[in-house]
């Protein structure tokens, strides 16, 4: 095949990885941020939403990316949360006292088996259905754990559980423990963005676009899609851990369908367009959650968050990135407008 | 052994091979009962009007839709059960009537899908290097399709023309044996045309097409043979020549005005 050489094009788009002055300005203020603040913001505000957002952001990976709406992100980070309490220590003495090097591998290895089941029976749907069967899987996970009491400990569920003390910290105290969290989620946060950019990620978005086509390419469309459960159930495991420590327990109410809900709410408010809409999601929605009782009465918490998704969704379908984006569009006019009038 | 033996043989012989395929969608028959073979390295237009069931036949051999009866061979090889990507894995290749594009990518990212789509790196979580195989080969395949100054242009914001040209070059990917065209020169312009049959001769001649195609003068040029549908069957063979002065096809496809 005669094909013209291309040696004189310029280097290709695709790897560059952008750091813009601003994104480093962030950076650092998570960083100093705990430094400035009282426990309780270190803690109930900063780590929360950390965690939060960990989690969310697996559905944003799932869902913005690959196009799969899956209501069962917070389920597979209770069976990481379930598996840690179980192969680990925990105060009802039901734990099979593993250490900690057995014992976190192995529950991310649990719930990220059970994330890629999960999506071995979901990927033969779309659309609504997909979100029917993730959600009676969560269902069904709620129900067993509850039930069960020879393993899941039933309605109690189990208490006592906190990070092990690695190189002698206490990681459960409010510093460490903000760092370790805002580690998890640098680190989830920075493997999304570049996994955006690899060639699973844009065969992904590929697949997301138009499923047919990327099958006439050459790829196994269900695999792709099975991959992309398993990889967002990894994040959502390490979220699921965090959060277990977070609280100190873990009972069925942690994986009930409020909770499951949450999660879609934080990255649907947050925009699933990038990976960044799931912390600011889970920043508004943990300041709502803290507050809401200054506002309005605490029972009144889910009028409070359901009328924040209700104006953010109604006002902007792209949730806070889009406002964001809006905003800056309309910055932009004005300075534009405002130049042409300087000029005349 | 026996086995083998026989399907080599079928592989000589034919690089496509139809048995009585045959698509129902509920009460309408959409392919009767065709078969049809084509050769490696040939060059084929189907003609027919709206309906005769064109496209249902190349959804057929990708693999978009079972038949309802009927078996395909490719190369020699029976995929008829085959799903989609495994039909494209083993040299296959389409381009669609309306465009299939990844709309909200680059030029150079659904070239670089096409070139990825057939390699083992498929499950890559790595960015590619800049110096990747399959990004090279995006970069030659965007310049043999005239949109090396496009790479980086978002395919929404490219013309029709430009389109259609995405689309042949991303068919191009990997090592096509045969390549489907579906309607490649519709909504072009006579110069867009005249890039387009320019582009198809100069294909590399172990590379075979079936080409659907609305515009006999594209048609024609391109082909060697012609095979004309009617109502989901077939209904004639022949060169160009034969076809274009055969009274029966100008009357069903050409209303009996051409020529």
């Amino acid at each position: 095949m005669t094909i013209s050489s291309a040696s004189d094009l310029e280097q290709p788009r695709l790897p560059s990885l952008p750091v813009k002055p601003w994104q480093i300005l962030v950076l650092l203020l998570l960083i100093v941020y705990p430094l400035m603040v009282p426990d309780f913001w270190r803690l109930q505000v900063g780590a929360y939403a950390l965690i939060l957002g960990v989690i969310a952001l697996s559905l944003t990976f799932l869902a913005g990316y690959g196009g799969m709406v899956s209501l069962a992100q917070m389920t597979v980070a209770g069976v990481a949360g379930y598996a840690v309490a179980i192969f680990g220590v925990n105060s009802a003495a039901l734990g099979l006292g593993w250490p900690w090097w057995v014992t976190i591998p192995l529950s991310l290895a649990v719930a990220t088996l059970f994330a890629t089941l999960t999506g071995w029976l979901s990927v033969r749907t779309a659309g609504i259905y997909t979100i029917m069967i993730t959600l009676a899987i969560a269902v069904a996970f709620f129900y067993l754990v509850r039930q069960n009491y020879v393993i899941f400990n039933g309605f109690t569920g189990f208490a006592g559980l906190a990070p092990p003390p690695v190189f002698g910290l206490d990681w459960r105290a409010p510093l460490p423990f903000y760092y370790l969290s805002l580690g998890v989620a640098g680190i989830c946060f920075a493997a999304v963005v570049y996994m955006s950019r690899s060639t699973m990620g844009v065969a992904l978005q590929g697949i997301r676009d138009n499923p047919r086509r990327m099958a006439a390419l050459g790829f196994n469309v269900r695999a792709h899609r099975i991959a992309a459960y398993a990889l967002a159930g990894l994040i959502a495991a390490l979220g699921g851990i965090l959060l277990v420590w977070f609280n100190g327990r873990i009972s069925p109410g942690s994986v009930g369908v409020d909770r499951v809900i949450d999660i879609l709410v934080i990255a649907v408010i947050g925009g699933l367009r990038h990976p960044t809409g799931a912390f600011l999601g889970a920043i508004v929605f943990v300041l709502l959650e803290n507050f809401a009782i200054d506002l309005i009465d605490r029972e009144r918490f889910n009028t409070v968050i359901g009328i924040a998704f209700l104006a953010i969704v109604f006002f902007s379908p792209d949730g806070l990135l889009g406002l964001w984006d809006k905003a800056s569009r309309a910055s932009r006019t004005l300075a534009g407008a405002t130049k042409d009038w300087n000029g005349r | 052994m026996a086995e083998t033996l026989s399907i080599s043989q079928a592989s000589e012989a034919h690089a496509l091979s139809l048995e009585g395929v045959s698509r129902r969608f509920g009460a309408l028959v959409a392919l009767d009962q065709v078969s049809l073979t084509v050769e490696a390295g040939e060059r084929r237009a189907i003609l027919g009007a709206n309906g005769a069931g064109k496209t249902t036949l190349f959804n057929m051999v990708t693999g978009d839709f079972r038949p309802t009866a009927g078996r395909i061979w490719f190369f020699g090889e029976d995929i008829t059960a085959l799903p989609p990507h495994e039909r494209i894995r083993r040299g296959l290749r389409r381009t669609y009537q309306n465009s299939m594009l990844f709309r909200g990518l680059s030029v150079r990212d659904n070239l670089y899908l096409a070139a990825q789509g057939i390699t083992r790196g498929r499950y890559s979580l790595r960015r590619p290097r800049r110096d990747s195989s399959e990004l090279s080969l995006a970069e030659r395949l965007a310049g043999y399709v005239h949109l090396t100054q496009w790479l980086d242009t978002t395919v929404s914001d490219l013309s029709h023309g430009q389109q259609r040209q995405l689309e042949i070059g991303m068919a191009l990917a990997g090592a096509p044996r045969m390549i489907l065209l579906d309607e490649p020169a519709a909504g072009l312009s006579p110069k867009e045309r005249r890039d387009l049959i320019a582009l198809l001769q100069a294909l590399p001649a172990h590379v075979g097409f079936v080409i659907i195609e609305h515009d006999l003068d594209v048609a024609l040029r391109v082909a060697r043979f012609v095979t004309v549908m009617h109502n989901g069957q077939i209904f004639k063979e022949g060169t160009p020549d034969e076809i274009e002065n055969d009274p029966d096809v100008q009357a069903i496809y050409l209303g009996g005005h051409h020529g």
